[in-house]
């Protein structure tokens, strides 16, 4: 094999910080996808495929999805959080994968909140 | 650039897909303390469960370096969402896969529970023993496959060798290392900068380029763990020392007893070589180096520098005289530079990120002067009578407090701080009232012990320190190699004054005839292991002295460690009469009727100390 030049070594270095950059936990958006029991049975699972396929596409490397337990509105199942550093998260419902494509480009990309799918900002009070 | 891109593919369990398109990680801890408790177990489960799942190409499972929570074995660290799982097992992991990484629920019973607190903490950065550590030496442990080079490189990895082959000369990488206040991580506190200059400057070629991995301490793990998680950052700090002073040549000398360590390393020297970072013309620069293996046979005394390079040319591990530098006459007699494992791995970080970084990390002020203080951060293995054993780096300057107690969790079984002994073998032993010490080369060695390779034993009140004292000498008399007479025969008189003490059989005098000893070898023996020998005992001396007294005069032991002046009794009021300690005990030295106390025979006890563990009313005295 050729042995690598320093300009190689940036490439590498390109390609993995992606990878790695996940395991540090920090991006610059969080995409969250419930997925509890009801959440499955609504279609979390291609929903995750579909955001998965967004951020493969749009080759961003800032950006994390993770999932969680559901966020106790089952009948407003799938649905997602999207939390843009520093703003309040926004919680998407009643989800299909043109959907998903829409805020991907939207929201996650340029900022724009799509309101019509949107159902509410911020998170809920806890103690 | 072809064939290293399949062999990527190959690599990922995702066959065809890009990497980077996994939504989670789990990094699974693969240091030789969680696979011994059953990683590889767990990782096939692991693998069994997401395929099950349908999570293969979403949930990628990393095998990491020693994550250092080593008491909490097998570890696993679930990015990004920072949860911390523990002492897993293999039947936990198709619960775990099917609540966390399908439904994204955390599994709460797997998570860490502080001691003394009730709530599981989910978080790795909210964790207390994670929580005050800094990583610089160890900055890649559980973020990177150790045996993937690819994803060193991703870590800014070979950054630092190609700045200095590019852009730097090697009169600029010494003077950015002495600036930096790098001292020997080994235990010395040597500065590294002045080293490399001295090696640069002396005259003689070819030169060569040592790292010294033979950790000897007992319970010390710091080098093993850095070449086990991150193996990559020592041949680049070695690459880099060497283009400093101008060697092309490089040996790693590596206890056979590290099996891991060695393969990882064997790895990552052939990966580096494929990579052409190491060989002829490394990155096109016009700059040869390679570096060879040593495997070393585990004798104590050849972590000593010029021991160790006796035993490398193939003569018996004996130290020489120090005048002679092994800068100057070091491996075959030519100019040497010897660093620590964990000394190397923190010059990646200082090229990349300059000396003024890291000055401002750690204790003191070294712009004029390089012994004046101890910069950036150091590695300690955390073992003994503490809660959260394993492997912590801390900025100099901490308190041992605040390693003991906020990142070690205390004492186990609520039992009292009794001492904490550092720099291994020939470290010294140091009392709670030294406890808010700040933690620095000097500071250590300004209360008669030293900094060390890192090792940090902790005790409590059941220890007592004439036997802590005994077992160190011991481990010393059967380490010294023999070739001074202060070593060799200082310590077996130590060993058997310690011996007289613990026996009850010594007489008044035996304290001040120890010291005697102990300075004399301090004085007068050949290498540093002589010379640091007597530390043990005399901190002890120093600060438990009424604890020797006790032996002596009252031929007591205060802490019912030593047999010979203790004896068992069973408490009348507690004890129930439920037999169990009669039916235990090797000797049949206990006697009584069932639901009535019992008693100790003590011409037949043996002073084993069964009875007391077995004991379920607390009744056993020992006296």
């Amino acid at each position: 094999m050729s042995k690598l030049r320093i300009e190689d070594l940036d490439k590498i270095a390109e390609r993995q910080k992606k990878i790695v950059s996940l395991r540090d936990g920090a991006g610059r958006v969080k995409i969250t996808v419930h997925m509890g029991t009801c959440g499955i049975s609504a279609g979390a699972r291609k929903i995750m495929s579909a955001v998965i396929r967004c951020v493969e596409e749009s080759a961003a490397s800032d950006i994390v999805v993770t999932t969680s337990g559901c966020a106790g509105l089952c009948s407003r199942e799938p649905m997602m959080t999207v939390e843009v550093i520093e703003q309040a998260p926004v919680k998407y419902v009643d989800l299909d994968e043109e959907k998903v494509k829409e805020i991907f480009d939207e929201h996650v990309m340029k900022g724009n909140i799509v309101e019509d799918y949107a159902l509410a900002m911020g998170g809920e009070h806890t103690l | 650039m072809n064939s290293l891109q399949t062999e990527n593919v190959e690599a990922e369990p995702a066959a065809g897909k890009r990497p980077g398109n996994y939504r989670m990680h789990l990094m699974l801890c693969a240091g030789t303390g969680c696979v011994s408790g059953g990683s590889y177990k767990i990782k096939e489960a692991l693998e069994r469960e997401l395929a099950k799942h349908g999570l293969t190409d979403e949930v990628a499972v990393v095998m990491t370096g020693c994550n250092g929570f080593c008491a909490q074995g097998p570890v696993m660290a679930v990015q990004p969402d920072g949860i911390f799982y523990q002492l897993l097992d293999e039947k936990d992991i198709p619960h775990l896969v099917e609540e966390h990484m399908l439904k994204g629920r955390p599994v709460e019973e797997l998570m860490y529970t502080p001691p003394a607190e009730r709530a599981a903490v989910p978080k790795m950065s909210e964790i207390g023993f994670f929580k005050k550590q800094r990583l610089l030496a160890l900055r890649n442990r559980g973020l990177i496959d150790p045996e993937k080079i690819d994803d060193y490189i991703g870590r800014d990895g070979y950054q630092a060798l190609a700045k200095v082959l590019s852009q730097m000369e090697p009169e600029e990488v010494v003077q950015e290392v002495i600036a930096s206040g790098l001292r020997g991580r080994g235990g010395g506190g040597f500065p590294t900068g002045i080293k490399w200059k001295t090696c640069r400057l002396t005259p003689g070629e070819p030169k060569y380029v040592v790292c010294n991995a033979d950790e000897g301490d007992p319970g010390a793990y710091m080098d093993r763990s850095i070449v086990e998680s991150d193996p990559h950052v020592v041949l680049e700090g070695m690459a880099i020392a060497a283009y400093a002073i101008g060697a092309s040549k490089g040996y790693v000398y590596i206890r056979h007893e590290y099996p891991l360590a060695l393969e990882r390393l064997r790895k990552a020297i052939a990966d580096a070589r494929e990579y052409g970072l190491l060989g002829r013309n490394i990155l096109d620069q016009g700059f040869d180096f390679d570096i060879a293996i040593h495997l070393g046979a585990g004798a104590f005394v050849c972590g000593e520098s010029t021991a160790l390079m006796a035993s490398m040319e193939g003569h018996v591990g004996e130290p020489r005289a120090k005048y002679i530098h092994t800068v100057e006459h070091g491996l075959w007699d030519r100019p040497t530079n010897l660093n620590n494992v964990e000394t190397y791995a923190n010059v990646p970080q200082i090229i990349l990120r300059g000396a003024k970084w890291f000055t401002s990390i750690g204790t003191g002020d070294v712009t004029k002067n390089p012994w004046g203080g101890s910069k950036g951060t150091k590695v300690f293995s955390l073992v003994g009578k503490v809660n959260n054993t394993g492997l912590v780096e801390v900025p100099m300057g901490i308190t041992l407090r605040e390693i003991i107690f906020d990142i070690g969790g205390g004492i186990p079984n609520g039992k009292k701080f009794k001492a904490v002994q550092t720099g291994g073998p020939s470290g010294g032993v140091l009392p709670e009232s030294l406890l808010d010490m700040p933690v620095d080369f000097d500071q250590l060695t300004s209360v008669g012990s030293m900094m060390g390779s890192g090792g940090m034993i902790i005790m409590d009140e059941d220890d007592c320190m004439v036997d802590i004292a005994r077992y160190f000498v011991d481990f010393l008399v059967g380490e010294s190699c023999g070739k001074c007479l202060p070593c060799r025969e200082g310590l077996r008189q130590m060993s058997s004054l310690l011996n007289d003490i613990c026996n009850g059989t010594a007489e008044k005098g035996a304290i001040s005839l120890l010291e005697e000893l102990g300075q004399t070898l301090a004085e007068t023996s050949l290498c540093a292991l002589g010379r640091t020998a007597g530390n043990p005992v005399l901190t002890t001396i120093r600060y438990f002295r009424d604890e020797y007294e006790a032996h002596i005069n009252k031929k007591k032991c205060p802490a019912g460690v030593c047999k010979a002046l203790i004896t068992y009794s069973i408490d009348a009021k507690k004890c129930n009469g439920c037999t169990l300690c009669a039916r235990e005990c090797p000797q049949h030295a206990i006697e009584g009727e069932k639901r009535k106390p019992h008693r100790i025979n003590n011409n037949l006890c043996i002073r084993c100390g069964i009875c007391r563990e077995v004991c379920k009313q607390d009744a056993i005295l020992v006296k």
